[in-house]
Order: structure tokens, then C-alpha cells, then sequence
């Protein structure tokens, strides 16, 4: 059977050029970086090249680079570390409402310590409002936190306004750039940010290995607490192999950005035009044009995300409802109440996100097989035909 | 320990939230960089280093001139001589 995998938010096979890259750091170069003989320091002058990579990514500084467990962890050591390491300076905190569960939860965790979060709601495209972040904005605000685009709904946030905002009014800035570095340009000078979070897996490294981002005269106060590892800042012997795996997946990424660009909105626009064409009764989620290039999301009504993820799976093809969490707590997506999607409605989510190695005849092959499991669902559907839902239009709480 | 207020000097090292033992590195680091007779203030918050960084100039040979603290951290400042 085809297999056409569209899932690549959530998972990448890791790249033959990284994974060769990577393997003799498992067993010949096995050594300890901090070790003062030349097995380890030949290691340890291999990470400096790798965090070098890294930051040449993202138009950044190898020293401000601290490498981390995932983007989830990174997350946490910004807004933790940054928010404990200002604990004089003020108690609030500001997130966007359609944050990842590893930024959402941060602030909660915040929350426990006597810190204040406001949660930022967005509009129906997902777009956080530079004048309502403003108005947001008090003196006692230590942090803001809005992702660069969103995993679940595709938008792109005007990241260089907030920051600038934040900046302004002496506040520092975070954003969480997981599902955008190696898909569109990210340039922390061009943001105007204090921290930016990446993942591995993301770029076609393993899992397992992410970055942290740090501007100049930025503290973080450490998570894990051990020595000298990432200059003091994260403790534990570092992921030499994940870290080589980052490194080579980041310097093929600077490469191929423009051109796989590209490629990911030609295949994404035939497949929204596609599935727009034949199937009726769908909500396309996220800003029609400020989103990232491969990522396509809907809400079919009168479906159940995980069945047609399920059944789409059974014609080899692989998607997601988008949001993991809330999908096996059997709760809403709280990025789609966020846009205003009606609960029922916000039920049928499906999400592709699209990679480097698809191909024209595997979004036609989706175009084809799509139309006929989204009948058979609805087919069985009690809901089907109950015009109880405003499909093609949303209203933000 | 001597205490100094408003010490001049030539170049600023934050290690505040660092871990120890940094504040025993990158001391020494910044020193190569700079000029004998110029002035090093290093930022930290951890107590350890009340001690450690006096005792390090004395193996190391530099000089030790003095901590201010104020609200968030330690300033202590050092000499280069070696």
C-alpha cells in the first residue's frame, strides 16, 4: 500500500546525512566533553562546532546557543529560567492562548509561585493583537511568550512588532519557533527577540534534542542543576550524537530553506485547492496567508478527528487531529476554542503538515482517498445533515 | 573581605545564575583578553564565590580589589597584574 506521510509536525525520520553524521559519536568518540584529555576535548571542540551550526540558523551568536532535552524544555528554561532569574524586576507573565502545552504549562507552574499570567486570546485566524498585547502590557510584566507559528493551525504571528513592543517597555520576549525553523526564515535579529526555542526532530534530527536562543544581557536561571556543561547554564553530559544529529540537520536546513519553501507551498496549496474543490461543509483553519508553507489544517463538520485520522490511516496515509493532549484527554482543542471554532465542529480537526520529501502524486493520491473517508464518516454520522454548526465562519471568544 | 563603592572598571562579566564553578572560569578567560592595569567587575549571585574569587587572585596572581553588593548580586572587582 502507498504510505503518505503528512505528519511531520509531529515526528521526521532523521536524515541519512545526520544519522551518519552522528554515529561515531556513539561509539569511537565516546568520550566525556568535559574531560581534560584529548578524547574529550576533542569532543567538546565538536559541540562548539555543532552550537556554531545551530546559531548560524537562526542569524545568531554560537554563544548564545544552550542546548536542551526538546523544544518542550526549551520552553521551560525560557520562561522559567528568565522569569525566576527576574523575580525582583516584577510577577507577571503574558502567553498567547495558543501556546504549546510546554509554554502553557510554564506559566501555570509560574502561577504556583505567586507569579500572575495572563493568557492573550487571538483572533479567528490565530493572530495576536499588537495593540491588545499593549494594553497587556503593565509594569510589572517580566516576560512575554508568543509562539512564531502555531503547530496546530499554521498561523505565522507578526513576531517582530510584538518584540519591538515588549522591547520598548523593558519587557523580554520568547518565542517559540519549534514548528517554523527549517520550514520558513527565522532570524533572531530580524524578530528582535530575547529567546527563541527549536526542536531537532522538527529539522531532521532525532528526538531528543532541541536549543535555547539567549540574547545578550539575558539571565536564565538553570533548570537542571549540575557543572560546567553549556557554560553553567544546563547541567548533565551533554547529548554529544543528538547534538552532532542538530548540528548537520541545521546546516542542511540553512541550505535547502529557499527551495523547500517553496516546494512545501506548492504541494500545500494544491492540496487545501484540492480538498476545498470536493469536499463540502469543511472549516480551513488558520490565516489564509500568513501561515507556514507545508501546513494545511481543517475541521470537517459532523466528523470525529481521530476516525478519519484513524480510517486515512488505513489508506496509508498520516495525519493528525493537531492537538495530542487534548485529543486523548478527549477535550477540545484549546487552540481551536481559542479561534472561536464551535465545540462540535472543532470535534473534526485535521491537520497535514507536509515535508521535504513529498511529492505531487502523493497529494493527489490525498485528494482522491480524502473525499471518499470524509462520506463514509459522515455517512455514519448521527450529525450529518444537522446544520447545529456555523462551518465557514468562527467567532473569537 | 574589603568592600568598594562605585569601583570603576574596564569590562563587566555576568555570571549571575551561572553555576559554580564558572565563576572560577571564565574570570580567567576574560583576563587574557584585557590589559594589565584594567579592571574586571564580575556579577554573581552565588555566596561561594565571596571566597573562592579572593583565593583564585592569590593563586593566580592577580589582585583582588574589592565586592560591592546591591540589590540583585555581588560586584567584585579585579586587577589584572599577571
Amino acid at each position: 500500500m502507498k504510505r503518505v506521510y503528512l505528519d511531520h509536525a509531529s515526528a521526521t525520520p532523521v536524515r541519512r546525512e545526520v544519522l551518519e553524521a552522528m554515529l561515531p559519536y556513539f561509539d569511537r568518540e565516546f568520550g566525556n566533553p568535559s574531560a581534560v584529555y584529548d578524547l574529550g576535548s576533542s569532543v567538546k571542540q565538536v559541540i562548539e562546532e555543532q552550537r556554531a551550526k545551530v546559531a548560524a540558523l537562526i542569524g545568531a551568536r554560537a554563544e548564545n546557543i544552550v542546548f536542551t532535552s526538546s523544544g518542550a524544555e526549551a520552553n521551560n528554561l525560557a520562561i522559567k529560567g528568565a522569569v525566576l532569574a527576574r523575580r525582583n524586576k516584577g510577577k507577571q507573565v503574558i502567553v498567547s492562548a495558543i501556546e504549546h502545552h510546554s509554554v502553557l504549562n510554564s506559566a501555570r507552574f509560574l502561577e504556583r509561585l505567586d507569579f500572575e499570567t495572563i493568557f492573550l486570546p487571538v483572533n479567528p485566524d490565530g493572530l495576536v493583537d499588537p495593540d491588545r498585547l499593549a494594553r497587556a502590557l503593565t509594569p510589572d510584566t517580566v516576560l512575554v511568550s508568543i509562539m512564531h507559528a502555531n503547530n496546530e493551525i499554521g498561523t505565522i504571528e507578526p513576531i517582530a512588532d510584538l518584540a519591538e513592543l515588549c522591547r520598548s517597555r523593558g519587557v523580554l520576549f520568547h518565542t517559540d519557533a519549534v514548528a517554523s525553523v527549517g520550514t520558513v526564515k527565522v532570524d533572531v535579529n530580524e524578530l528582535n527577540v530575547d529567546f527563541l526555542s527549536l526542536s531537532g526532530p522538527s529539522l531532521g534530527a532525532p528526538k531528543g534534542i532541541g536549543a535555547l536562543y539567549f540574547g545578550e544581557k539575558t539571565r536564565l536561571m538553570p533548570l537542571i542543576h549540575g557543572g560546567i556543561q553549556e557554560n553553567g547554564r544546563r547541567g548533565g553530559t551533554e547529548n554529544v550524537p543528538g547534538i552532532v544529529g542538530l548540528g548537520r540537520a541545521a546546516e542542511l536546513a540553512l541550505w535547502e530553506l529557499p527551495e523547500k519553501a517553496g516546494h512545501l507551498r506548492n504541494l500545500r496549496d494544491r492540496l487545501v485547492g484540492g480538498i476545498r474543490e470536493k469536499v463540502e461543509k469543511v472549516l480551513f483553519t488558520g490565516h489564509p496567508h500568513h501561515r507556514l508553507p507545508g501546513h494545511a489544517s481543517f475541521c470537517f463538520q459532523a466528523i470525529e478527528g481521530e476516525s478519519l485520522v484513524f480510517m486515512l490511516s488505513q489508506a496509508g496515509i498520516y495525519g493528525n487531529t493537531g492537538s495530542a493532549c487534548a485529543s486523548k484527554a478527549l477535550k477540545t482543542s484549546p487552540v481551536l476554542v481559542a479561534i472561536g471554532v464551535a465545540a462540535d465542529l472543532a470535534q473534526g480537526s485535521l491537520v497535514f503538515t507536509l515535508g521535504g520529501s513529498n511529492t505531487v502524486e502523493e497529494i493527489e493520491y490525498v485528494i482522491e482517498t480524502l473525499p471518499n473517508v470524509v462520506e463514509q464518516l459522515r455517512r455514519l454520522s448521527p450529525l450529518w445533515g444537522r446544520e447545529t454548526v456555523p462551518y465557514d465562519q468562527v467567532a473569537c471568544t | 573581605m574589603k568592600f568598594v563603592k562605585n569601583q570603576q572598571r574596564d569590562e563587566t562579566l555576568d555570571l549571575v545564575c551561572r553555576m559554580c564553578p564558572m565563576h572560577l572560569l571564565e574570570p580567567g578567560d576574560r583576563l587574557k583578553c584585557m590589559k594589565k592595569g584594567q579592571v574586571l567587575e564580575v556579577l554573581t549571585d552565588y555566596d561561594g564565590a565571596l571566597d573562592d574569587i579572593p583565593e583564585w587572585c592569590r593563586k593566580c596572581g592577580q589582585e583582588f580589589i574589592g565586592l560591592e553588593e546591591d540589590d540583585e548580586c555581588y560586584k567584585l572587582y579585579i586587577r589584572k597584574v599577571a
